[in-house]
């Protein structure tokens, strides 16, 4: 069988390999290591909101349903499932443990890639004490 | 079908490339600024919070409905002399809705949340109501335009289902610019445009300017291809668009009628700021730039009265064009620039600051436009290839 | 039944998108709520069926009586300062009598043309820029606060043009950015509330925040704090509250009442 129009599907081919498989060749040897996001010392506090296995698979549920609460319900307290009351707040009460951004937060969303828009607008702990 | 778009002359490639070159400067300076730097970039501001975006949109919203005026006759009333043209308006409104559409999306701070619009259905907010017509028209004249051309591609009839959307379209275009015109005369401040003539004169505007473009278009698709829709429909458009620039033309003087005759200083502001220009009270500082521009719409509209009315100049094809440059000129004036800025100067404490779009702003919207213009092309070259195939 | 390809492709197509998507739809509209148990508001929390200010203007004489009010707003709230004029974030201002009682247009009034009044949201009884906000990102709480949520909002400035009273800031630029460092160098000022983001509107919102601490709002509590006390604030519905007294006891004007706004703050001139 003839390959017609080889002169014009061959490089087609190349540039398209060239641009799709880009983000594989670009990133060879820049293997990211495993994220270890630092957890608050036992002196600040044992147990999160929620137990570890729940947040690490929804706290961006429990944060979404949280600011809704607060902005369009106007409740701003919470009752974990073990009976603990939280006030809903990403920087007044995550973040009042988890105290550094660098070091917690962003080990997994630079990780994977994500870009969480919160502290677009929410204070980090490190904002926060500058503003006092 | 769309192959045909694809086989052109080189004055044709030409033409696209100039059009995509301008797009692709107005994607640059839109990611390049205005997406990292926000709408600070355009000369919008507390006061003038819409500007020259969203005029065009406004603007373009009426030229999308005016396919109507030639859906209408040929459709409902069988005028079979429009029967060559009404793809052509099918497409431009098309073109049209998808100008609109992004003059929406780079007037949005926040686009990237466009799809609240969805997710939080509001029906008592009228830019709910445009999203869902807008949508919809866009997607009527898809289907319909592209049903009836690959018919006639095949030498069949319209297909039957295609008849009730086309039907449909046409009470639907209207309502394509009531609803536009509803996002600004139920707003209680703002006098300039808490008028019940407002949709009138909205739908009045875009029948002679949409009617307007598609003539000129037609006559030039006619020197470029050997695709001619008709004198008999180049006449008939020339008398609507006529008719309409009287009704816009009237509209407008009304307005001023009821502004100046009941003396109201809330109506009469915006119109002053215009056409006089207006001193803030508090500042004793004078505003006027719109002033020349807007008496020259004013001049404009009555030129091309003057030009269109008497049969015999209208019957010579180079006088309608001339009139009909006149009137989208005139009309894009009046609604392009004056219509959204006068609504708001003065604002609400009756403070005037003025609003002059900015020079990354214009180049946006000029990148919309020929991206608009990208789509008509390639749109009207599938329709007269094929239409000349038929024929053939 | 002749069963073409034509149509098992449409129907393998449709079945695949519908598996593939089913799953993923249904986790994006109905996510569920993740450890919902009891919501509650805080016991010092201040209640309200609709939030009204009176502002009294004969007590705001000097610059400075508006000045204490603008400032702790502005600094309660993170509002930034920008130079450019044109494209300024303000919650609470001031403007003359006749910029903010256009009805009232009178050069015979001397010495009150002159004077200035302070300006803020109204959070009307039927407020224009609910009801054309296509998101509900601006919305009327029980309470009678016109309150908005800022990550909803998407920038479309609707609710700017809806408003008669010209209370609507739009953020043209990134605030922290935009925010001049020379003149408003304690920015973000309050650790405990976020900034906004470019692309999003933002207004007075009536100390929300401070309601649910059961604190007064930051302008209210500064006028009281710097000595000139012009505002009062309290629930309208409640028959024995500081603005329910302060309405029989004088007479007072509203912005624009022939628009059907029905606002909430009320002034005694």
């Amino acid at each position: 069988m003839k390959l017609y129009d080889a002169g014009k599907i061959i490089p087609g081919v190349i540039i398209f390999l060239l641009i799709f498989l880009y983000p594989l060749y670009s990133n060879i040897g820049g293997a990211a290591p495993v994220p270890k996001p630092l957890l608050p010392k036992p002196a600040v506090a044992k147990q999160c909101v929620l137990p570890t296995a729940e947040m690490k698979a929804q706290h961006m549920q429990l944060v979404d349903n949280w600011r809704n609460w607060v902005v369009r319900d106007g409740k701003r307290i919470w009752t974990s499932p073990d009976g603990r009351a939280f006030n809903m707040s990403l920087t007044n009460t995550c973040m009042r443990c988890h105290n550094d951004k660098e070091k917690f937060c962003d080990q997994c969303h630079n990780y994977l890639g994500v870009k969480p828009y919160c502290w677009d607008c929410h204070l980090d702990p490190k904002q926060k004490k500058e503003a006092k | 079908m769309l192959e045909t778009a694809l086989k052109g002359s080189k004055k044709y490639w030409l033409w696209l490339g100039f059009l995509f070159g301008l797009h692709v400067i107005g994607v640059i300076i839109y990611f390049g600024w205005q997406w990292p730097k926000g709408l600070m970039i355009t000369g919008l501001g507390r006061d003038t919070s819409w500007g020259f975006y969203i005029a065009q949109f406004t603007y373009l919203v009426g030229v999308a409905a005016s396919g109507v005026m030639v859906v209408l006759p040929y459709y409902l009333h069988h005028y079979k002399k429009f029967g060559r043209i009404t793809v052509l308006g099918e497409f431009l409104a098309i073109s049209a809705v998808v100008m609109c559409l992004l003059f929406i999306v780079v007037d949005m701070g926040k686009p990237d949340r466009a799809l609240n619009i969805i997710l939080h259905p509001t029906p008592n907010s009228i830019l709910f109501w445009d999203f869902v017509v807008l949508n919809g028209y866009l997607m009527i004249n898809l289907v319909v335009g592209w049903a009836a051309l690959s018919a006639e591609r095949k030498g069949m009839p319209t297909p039957r289902w295609a008849k009730p959307i086309i039907y449909l379209s046409i009470p639907w275009a209207v309502s394509i610019h009531t609803v536009t015109a509803f996002l600004y005369c139920g707003l209680p401040g703002r006098h300039f445009w808490l008028t019940a003539i407002l949709a009138p004169r909205f739908l009045a505007s875009a029948f002679c300017a949409g009617p307007a473009i598609l003539l000129l278009v037609a006559m030039i698709v006619r020197k470029v291809t050997k695709f001619d829709a008709g004198k008999e429909a180049i006449q008939t458009l020339g008398k609507i668009i006529t008719y309409c620039i009287i009704l816009n033309v009237f509209f407008l003087a009304l307005e001023f009628f009821t502004a100046y005759y009941s003396n109201i200083p809330g109506h009469m502001q915006h119109l002053t700021y215009l056409f006089a220009g207006l001193t803030d009270h508090a500042t004793g500082v004078w505003h006027g730039t719109y002033v020349p521009w807007m008496w020259a719409s004013v001049i404009l509209m009555l030129a091309a009265i003057v030009v269109l009315v008497p049969p015999k100049w209208r019957a010579n094809e180079k006088v309608l064009a001339f009139g009909c440059i006149l009137v989208v000129i005139g009309t894009w004036i009046d609604k392009g620039m004056g219509m959204i800025a006068g609504g708001f100067t003065p604002n609400p404490m009756h403070q005037v600051v003025e609003y002059i779009p900015t020079g990354k702003e214009l180049m946006i919207s000029l990148a919309v436009w020929a991206t608009g213009f990208l789509i008509l092309t390639i749109l009207f070259k599938v329709a007269t290839t094929v239409k000349e195939e038929v024929e053939a | 039944m002749a069963f073409n390809r034509r149509q098992f492709l449409k129907v393998a197509g449709l079945s695949t998108a519908l598996g593939l998507g089913g799953k993923g739809a249904f986790e994006l509209l109905w996510p569920g709520e993740v450890g919902a148990t009891e919501l509650a508001t805080r016991p010092r929390a201040l209640h309200g069926k609709r939030w009204g200010m009176v502002i009294d203007t004969r007590k705001f004489k000097k610059p400075e009586d508006f000045e204490v009010c603008t400032k702790a707003c502005h600094q309660a709230h993170n509002v930034p300062y920008i130079k450019t004029k044109r494209i300024e974030i303000k919650w609470i201002w001031s403007a003359y009598f006749f910029q903010a009682f256009t009805d009232q247009e009178n050069a015979y009034l001397g010495e009150t043309n002159e004077g200035q009044v302070l300006l803020l949201c109204n959070h009307c009884d039927k407020p224009p820029c609910v009801r054309v906000c296509p998101t509900k990102a601006t919305f009327q709480r029980e309470d009678g606060i016109v309150f908005m949520d800022f990550h909803r909002c998407i920038g479309c400035r609707f609710c700017m043009a809806a408003c008669p009273y010209g209370s609507r800031s739009f953020n043209f630029g990134d605030p922290r950015k935009l925010n001049d460092q020379a003149i408003n160098p304690k920015f973000p000022s309050n650790g405990d509330f976020p900034t906004r983001t470019k692309g999003v509107v933002e207004k007075c919102n009536f100390c929300a925040e401070r309601l649910a601490q059961g604190l007064l709002p930051a302008c209210v509590e500064a006028s009281r704090k710097h000595g000139s006390g012009g505002l009062y604030f309290g629930d309208l519905a409640d028959p024995n509250s500081e603005v329910r007294r302060a309405l029989r006891q004088h007479f007072t004007i509203r912005r624009k009442p022939s628009l059907g706004t029905h606002p909430s703050v009320f002034y005694i001139v």
